[in-house]
């Protein structure tokens, strides 16, 4: 096996993930080096591999497929690698060896859900990168990090487990453990697809996302914004392309994260809700299916993991020189930071889609295959949620970020790293958007679209400035939601609260009864049956005994003694004759009358 | 530190800015008539539906959100 490796060199995310172990151990400009070197193996070596199954190990009677290249694979593989570049080139400062370490580990491990030919080798990269992106939050080393993490693991566990559920149901059913179109049909294809849903941050499901990533380092946040989302794209689009849930779940993404992005505090979380919103309309184009469809949604990955991650490295800027990050903190920071700001316009007009910017080139024809198909909610739903990006990622992120109310902070740019990794992300970023021909040859289906046409340009530009006319007229007025130091509920107040809530009502409610049980039943009523039966037959007795004694004129002092008497011939079982037959005649009327 | 910017600072710049905006809005609503449209839907076609669309989708979109934090608003130690 080894040396099979050897002969057709390690698959992309191998080289990463066996790389990063070696991280540790290196310093300086050597390990920066090493760092740098990484991504452009695996990249070469993508390069070089043709099309098809490699890298195929036999396990238990199960061909593995660590490399199945095509054309889809392909693209995810190449947007992943090159953002690994970037975001490294990004953290390369950072004297934090677990970042690396964790950022590596992540990245090779989407890498290798990407090229898994298998549904196992699927599961177990999609495991390794759930506990290594963990890291990337944890290693912010504070509290609410530290929370945020436990929280972000236990609901990717959860999601794991019911990836996992159905993959075993699927291999039983259909015998085989090829990764393909699965498609919603039997149980096993409905937990797959809930698995990947949560990945994906479908609606409810997405609240991990805002959650944690804004409690991630300024570089880990980097690496997250590209990977988890983007990896359950491309599974949904290699198991459930053209399926009509998807659709509907996709537009409805898109426009419910818009209107918690305009009230959210923190920068980051913000981004959060913006990448939601972006993800949908991917999910939407892997509902509709179409060779369109599904170039604009492997397009709109590629030109959003750019973007995302270039806006994820301006607030990341912004975090690392001020260590703020709330609209509430910072503002007016152009003044001393402006190549950042410039970054950030770019990223904001990429993911706006403005003309010349690469979302122009990608969103568009995921809302043009909705058109084609005449599906007109969703189109007018997808337009909705464009009009909704440029008013939170748009406008707002720039605008409270760098120029808004001046909060007196005058940082410096961060370091050079940081701005040359910014500066590639943004050069992409209107390269794609002016000439999209590099992007458009490597997605799955022959590209026919032109984003450039008079109609498409105008009708663009007008929805955008609209918009941008709409946010100004209210922000000026007063209307605009304004900055507040407060949190939104969100869907994870279920598990956050909620649980809590709920642990407390079955406590209070289940253990209230079980402490009923024990006091009414267990301690009052046994103890008072135990007196009753130990008491009963003297007590029943002194019943007839006591009158006899009034009407044969015994003293009280003598009755007291014959009571005495009484219960200490009962407690010792010596109770005279006369008593006895006493008791049994009273015994035998009891029954007759009870009868 | 270098030399800070005040571009924005001055309010005469601010004018400046809004005066271009308002000048590209202007030319947007006039390239419409300009321009053959390949509409998928009727009402794409009609003159000045994105500038519409657009205004009003931000309009909607800021007021449900100012109304949704009646409801979701809660204070930053809330989970703490």
């Amino acid at each position: 096996m080894i040396s099979y490796l050897l002969n057709m060199g390690f698959p992309p995310g191998l080289i990463f993930i066996i790389g990063a172990l070696f991280i540790p151990l290196l310093k300086g400009k050597i390990k920066s080096a090493f760092m740098l070197l990484l991504p452009l193996v695996a990249f070469v070596i993508l390069v070089s591999v043709p099309d098809g199954s490699h890298w195929t190990f036999r396990l238990l009677n199960y061909d593995l497929v660590l490399g199945q290249v095509d054309r889809l694979s392909r693209v995810f593989g190449y947007i992943f690698i090159l953002i690994s570049f970037i975001a490294i080139i990004f953290a390369l400062k950072a004297e934090d060896d677990l970042q690396h370490v964790a950022g590596f580990i992540y990245a090779g491990s989407a890498l290798g859900v990407t090229f898994a030919g298998d549904l196992f080798s699927l599961y177990i990269f999609w495991e390794i990168m759930a506990v290594a992106s963990t890291f990337l939050i944890l290693a912010r080393r504070t509290v609410a990090s530290q929370a945020a993490a436990f929280r972000y693991i236990l609901v990717h566990i959860v999601g794991g487990l019911f990836l996992l559920a159905g993959i075993i149901l699927y291999i039983h059913n259909s015998g085989s453990l090829t990764f393909g179109f699965i498609g919603l049909s039997s149980m096993g294809s409905w937990l797959i697809f809930i698995g990947i849903a949560v990945n994906a941050a479908i609606p409810p499901l997405h609240p991990w996302l805002k959650d944690a990533y804004p409690e991630a380092t300024a570089t880990g946040a980097v690496f997250l914004s590209a990977f988890t989302t983007k990896s359950a794209v491309y599974v949904m689009a290699r198991t459930f392309p053209g399926t009509e849930l998807l659709i509907w779940l996709g537009a409805f993404m898109t426009i419910i994260p818009v209107f918690y992005a305009e009230i959210e505090n923190d920068i980051r979380r913000v981004l959060g809700y913006s990448l939601v919103n972006q993800v949908g309309f991917m999910m939407c184009g892997v509902g509709i299916g179409t060779q369109l469809a599904i170039n604009g949604t492997v397009s709109h990955a590629f030109c959003h993991i750019l973007y995302k991650a270039l806006l994820f490295m301006a607030a990341g800027s912004v975090l690392h020189v001020t260590g703020k990050i709330k609209c509430t903190q910072i503002g007016g920071l152009y003044k001393t930071m402006p190549l950042t700001c410039l970054f950030c316009l770019i990223g904001a007009a990429s993911i706006s889609a403005f003309p010349l910017f690469s979302g122009f080139v990608s969103k568009s024809m995921i809302i043009s295959a909705a058109g084609h198909h005449h599906l007109v909610a969703v189109w007018l739903m997808l337009q909705f949620a464009s009009a909704g990006v440029i008013a939170h990622a748009g406008i707002k992120v720039p605008y409270f970020t760098f120029f808004g109310h001046d909060s007196g902070i005058r940082a410096k740019e961060p370091p050079l790293n940081m701005l040359i990794a910014m500066g590639m992300a943004a050069f992409l970023c209107v390269f794609l958007g002016v000439y999209p021909q590099p992007l458009y040859d490597i997605l799955p289906y022959p590209v026919e679209y032109v984003p450039y046409t008079g109609a498409h340009v105008v009708g663009q530009l007008q929805l955008l400035m609209f918009g941008i006319l709409a946010f100004y007229l209210l922000l000026r007025s007063g209307y605009y939601p304004a900055e507040i130091r407060a949190i939104n509920l969100d869907t994870d107040w279920f598990y956050r609260k909620g649980a809590r809530h709920f642990f407390n009502l079955t406590d209070k409610g289940f253990n209230g009864i079980n402490r009923f049980c024990d006091k009414v039943l267990a301690r009052n009523l046994s103890a008072s049956l135990g007196r009753f039966s130990k008491n009963a037959p003297a007590r029943l007795t002194l019943l007839f005994i006591i009158p006899a004694c009034f009407l044969t004129g015994k003293k009280e002092n003598e009755r007291a003694v014959l009571k005495k008497n009484v219960y200490a011939a009962f407690e010792t079982a010596s109770t005279s004759l006369g008593i006895s037959a006493a008791a049994a005649m009273l015994f035998i009327v009891m029954l007759v009358l009870i009868k | 530190m270098r030399k800070e910017l005040k571009i924005f600072d001055k309010p005469e710049n601010i004018k400046r800015l809004l005066r271009i905006f308002y000048a590209s809005l202007f030319a947007l609503l006039i390239a419409d008539f300009f321009i053959h449209k390949h509409a998928e839907f009727t009402w794409e076609a009609d003159p000045w539906f994105f500038a519409a669309f657009g205004f009003v989708s931000c309009v909607v979109v800021i007021f449900t959100a100012k109304l949704l934090r009646v409801f979701t608003k809660r204070d930053e130690k809330y989970y703490d």
